[in-house]
């Protein structure tokens, strides 16, 4: 197929898909004037029922929970396979790489800025329910605390302290941990992924009752996800640079 | 809608064209972190901090890693292959 | 209006970018601008006219607040796009991988 005849094509298309879109939005209620009953009820009624300060992190961990246990498990399986699609490297390719930082003063500051980074991932998913934030925003932030390390110290360091051996086990208990909650809730004699615990009081550190848990065991599987997928990204970019480099 | 609602819609609706008409990944990639900026920003005028800090630590860090380790991975085997 | 009407343009914008992509990873990217558009789509909708983020820190509960249901959606979607990305991308290198090139016009027919 020619280019002018592909983008011809497209032209068709698009204008009838863009006709449809744009028939479509034009029935919606007007912007700024949103008249769904959901949100308005979740609104007024987190505070009072589920000592939640953070109406949207209620929602993703504890009214939608349920929901989200679908979109952390395509996180599970997302990462599994791109390990399986990137892993043809292997150890002996990468031993070769010599990536480290000569500079002192870069050295110290990197590991002050990780440490702090991992800290501020802690303090985003503890705050989840009180500020924005929660597991998900923080299991990426603590990814990359370890992605600092790689930047200003050395691929080897960041490999001990990032191996997928270590990214892989964290990733699989938060998923399993975010399903067995649920489990247990339901051996409890409550519904699936209900929170049964004691809810705490709103805007304080301990409030959100076991969705609290469900949001840590989150942060941990979003964080291994992405530490998975980065080390299986920078070991393959490792070997075509450095190693003897079988196929790339 | 707020002036500085209308700006921010702009300015993704500008960065979005950008990002599909640069034709060098590496050049793409770069316009691709910033339209995700100009995503953080819209979604701060829309009222959702949530939302916003979640575009902002993918677009910061997890797109380019990715982008960047691939794109580096294929210009590392090319030029071994002269 | 204007926002919907732009998760319409940035929707065929992505579209545009895929049909005429010469490179898988700039594939890749352009999909995600069109996932993009759907994050405006769901916050547009749920936005209301003087109305603060429905996080009750400071704010008193009698506040108006903004939808807080499709800003969840919208925040699961966006840290899951991007690993689907890094999926899309792994399976770029693969294609890569097995024919040397990235143009689909090249790749089309190639047995690996």
């Amino acid at each position: 197929m020619t280019n002018q005849l592909r983008l011809a094509l497209f032209g068709v298309g698009a204008l009838c898909v863009g006709a449809l879109l744009v028939w479509g939005v034009l029935d919606l209620p007007a912007f700024g004037h949103y008249a769904g009953p959901y949100g308005e009820i979740i609104a007024r009624v987190v505070e009072p029922q589920r000592h939640m300060a953070n109406a949207v992190t209620a929602v993703v961990f504890d009214y939608r929970g349920f929901d989200t246990m679908g979109e952390e498990l395509i996180l599970f399986s997302a990462a599994s396979a791109v390990a399986l699609l990137l892993r043809e490297i292997k150890e002996e390719d990468t031993i070769s790489v010599v990536d480290a930082v000569r500079s002192d003063a870069l050295n110290g500051v990197g590991v002050l800025a990780s440490v702090t980074t991992f800290v501020l991932a802690l303090y985003v998913v503890a705050h989840g329910f009180i500020s924005p934030g929660g597991g998900f925003q923080g299991g990426v932030v603590l990814a990359t605390a370890f992605l600092i390390v790689f930047l200003t110290v050395e691929y080897h360091a960041y490999e001990r302290l990032a191996t997928t051996r270590f990214a892989e086990p964290l990733e699989s208990f938060g998923a399993g941990a975010y399903v067995a909650i649920g489990l247990v809730g339901l051996g409890l004699g409550f519904s699936f992924l209900e929170n049964f615990l004691p809810l705490g009081v709103t805007g304080r550190l301990r409030s959100g009752g076991s969705a609290a848990i469900v949001n840590w065991a989150s942060a941990l599987a979003v964080a291994g996800a992405f530490v998975l997928i980065f080390s299986e990204y920078l070991e393959g970019n490792m070997a075509a640079r450095y190693g003897r480099g079988r196929r790339l | 809608m707020v002036p500085l609602q209308s700006v921010a819609l702009l300015f993704v609706a500008l960065g979005a064209l950008l990002v599909v008409l640069a034709r060098d990944v590496v050049r793409q990639a770069l316009l691709f972190s910033l339209y995700g900026f100009a995503l953080v920003v819209l979604f701060l005028v829309f009222q959702a901090p949530d939302v916003a800090l979640s575009a902002l630590v993918v677009s910061a860090v997890a797109y380019p890693i990715v982008l960047v380790g691939a794109l580096a991975r294929v210009a590392a085997h090319r030029k071994r292959r002269g | 209006m204007l926002p919907y009407l732009l998760a319409v343009w940035i929707f065929l914008a992505g579209l545009y970018g895929i049909v005429t992509s010469r490179d898988l990873i700039h594939t890749t990217v352009c999909v995600s601008v069109c996932q993009s558009s759907t994050y405006i789509l769901l916050l547009a909708i749920g936005y209301r006219k003087h109305a603060t983020a429905p996080v009750y820190g400071d704010i008193p509960s009698s506040r108006r607040v903004v939808d807080p249901i499709v800003q969840a959606l919208t925040l699961t979607d966006i840290v899951v796009a991007v690993a689907v990305s890094s999926l899309l991308i792994a399976l770029a290198l693969r294609v890569y991988d097995s024919s040397n090139s990235l143009d689909p016009s090249q790749i089309v027919g190639q047995r690996g």
